[in-house]
């Protein structure tokens, strides 16, 4: 791998050098590095491109990462990925996509994740976008998600994409059974003149299921972002959803809250709020010796950690 | 004189009308003083002290900080000038944690240790509070004790801080007024101003200011103005106030 995308690697995935436990690298659409373990078999798939990824029954603290390096410009490419995580495991996944751009062709990876987890599985799942390059390509990534989760399993979700990717339309599915419990923390900021959707469809399916999904964003100049969360009750059971959203500049946002209930026993909740940064915030930070400009990104940071 | 209002006067337009906020206010401070601004409700303390940070800006008269006019000057420039500011309602961040607040107080990197020092100072166990978010999951006194916190950590020349008492616990009362007697120990000539309605504040001052219906009604050290509130209505109620405005 060259520096660039040794870079994009440390941006996305924390990596430094070659992880832990199981691992697939993909760098402008070719492998770069595999390692399955005794316990999590990465295997790529016969009649599409991607990789399946089965982890035993009963495996405890290991991890699997899975970055995906784009650095030539005009490649597109959609990858398939599925998940078969056994009973009982407790697994942290790191997935992220990274693209620097620096030509004149859009780039695009479409990431099509399926995770489908057994019995009193808990999964951690850490996915980080960024993008970066100065050339007038765009960078898209436009990532799905489908979470089947069976009963009394776990799953947190960790989402991030704070810098330079141009186009995002992100769709997630999940289908929980009795006792799952599904946490969802989205952060985003948009710049530029960038567009970000991203789509939530949530079923709580069995007696006692219950999500909780969390976005919280920053749309600053021109950009633009759509949140979008359903959350459907049908059974006795337990959904927040929240959206919690900055806007700067020029920028516009339009969140769409939606709840369906089809169960008496089924509570949901929705929170939305929108707002420019409260001009107290700036003020106190500023009587701190900060410049309104150093107030601001402190507020931000903040906001996004 | 480190610190002088001339001739500062306020006012605005809302659906009232015309509102004449502070008239003509004119006070000095000098280097190494603890000045505390007392009188009723809405005569016109916090305005003072918003106006002294640069919160907002005069509608005429001049402030003078170490021989120079600031009153051009934005929050920024004061506040690097060696201005600080407590206010009385404590502002929440979401995701901003106590020791980010604390590091942009002080400008600079702090010890862990240096941290826990200004927290234990104001009464907040150090590992409990250190990196907990400034949001709404803190209570109004612990709000109010991480605000004076991040005063010690900026250390300036002047700090103004508006009502610092409110909200803390009659148990705590006293240690609050050993920070402010610390404070005026460790920085070198360095001023204190406090608003405050609390007598035991009031005992400890080097002077009084009693503000009441935007103006300032007495100006004179502790022993002679303390005398004078006691048990007197020192100012103007409120309701004098508004038959001044009708
Ligand atoms: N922007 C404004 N528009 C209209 N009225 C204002 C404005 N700012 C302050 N006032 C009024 O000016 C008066 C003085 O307010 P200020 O907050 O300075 O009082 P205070 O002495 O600090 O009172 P308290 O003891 O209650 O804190 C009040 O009557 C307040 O309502
Ligand atoms: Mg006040």
């Amino acid at each position: 791998m060259d520096t660039i995308q040794k870079r994009i690697l440390r941006e996305v995935a924390d990596l430094h050098t070659v992880p832990e436990g199981a691992y697939n690298i993909r760098a402008n659409g070719e492998s770069a590095g595999r390692r399955s373990t005794a316990n999590i078999e990465i295997t790529s798939k016969e009649n599409a491109s991607g990789i399946d990824i089965r982890i035993k029954p009963g495996t405890k603290h290991e991890s699997v990462h899975i970055p995906v390096v784009l650095s030539e410009s005009g490649l597109k490419e959609t990858v398939y990925n599925d998940f078969y995580i056994g009973e009982d495991c407790d697994v942290v996944i790191v997935a992220g996509c990274g693209i620097s751009n620096c030509g004149s062709q859009d780039s695009e990876h479409d990431g099509i994740h399926r995770f489908f987890i057994g019995r009193r599985a808990k999964v951690r799942y850490v996915e980080k976008h960024y993008g970066e390059g100065d050339g007038a390509g765009k960078r898209i990534l436009n990532p799905g998600t489908e979470v089947y989760m069976q009963e009394d399993s776990a799953m947190e979700m960790e989402m991030v994409q704070i810098r330079g990717v141009d186009s995002t339309e992100r769709m997630t599915t999940a289908e929980l059974a009795a006792g799952a419990r599904l946490i969802v923390k989205e952060r985003l900021m948009t710049h530029g003149k960038q567009s970000a959707v991203s789509v939530y469809k949530v079923s709580l399916n069995g007696e006692g299921a219950s999500a909780d999904v969390v976005s919280r964003s920053v749309a600053r100049d021109e950009s633009y972002q759509k949140f979008d969360a359903c959350v459907t009750g049908n059974a006795p059971c337990h959904g927040h959803t929240e959206c919690d959203s900055i806007i700067m500049d020029r920028g516009r946002i339009l969140a769409v809250p939606q709840l369906e209930a089809n169960d008496t026993g089924a509570e949901l909740i929705h929170e939305a709020a929108i707002g420019k940064i409260a001009g107290e915030q700036l003020v106190k930070l500023m009587t701190m010796g900060l410049t309104e400009a150093e107030a601001e990104e402190q507020i931000i940071n903040g906001f996004l950690k | 004189m480190m610190l002088e209002l001339r001739n500062i006067r306020y006012d605005v337009d809302d659906d009232a009308g015309h509102v004449d906020i502070l008239k003509d206010v004119s006070f000095a401070i000098g280097e190494g003083r603890f000045v505390v601004i007392t009188g009723p409700n809405g005569g016109g303390k916090s305005t003072i002290a918003k106006l002294i940070a640069g919160v907002t800006k005069p509608t005429g008269g001049s402030i003078f900080f170490d021989g120079q006019d600031i009153t051009p000057l934005d929050i920024t420039a004061r506040a690097r000038l060696g201005i600080s500011y407590a206010l009385q309602q404590p502002v929440r961040f979401k995701g901003i944690q106590v020791i980010d607040l604390l590091r942009i107080a002080a400008g600079r990197e702090l010890t862990a240790a240096e941290s826990c020092d200004y927290l234990s100072r104001v009464g907040l166990c150090a590992r409990d509070y250190i990196f907990r978010e400034v949001n709404a999951s803190l209570s109004g006194g612990e709000l109010k004790r991480i605000e004076i916190a991040t005063i010690l950590a900026r250390g300036t020349k002047l700090s103004v801080f508006d009502e610092p008492e409110a909200g803390i616990d009659l148990w705590s009362f006293q240690s609050l007024i050993r920070v402010f007697e610390q404070m005026r120990a460790s920085i070198e000539g360095g001023s204190i101003l406090v608003i405050s309605h609390q007598e035991r504040i009031l005992e400890i001052a080097d002077e009084i200011i009693v503000v009441s219906g935007g103006g300032i009604s007495m100006h004179g050290p502790k022993d002679e103005v303390l005398p004078k509130l006691i048990g007197t209505p020192s100012a103007l109620t409120g309701c004098d106030r508004l038959q001044e405005r009708s």
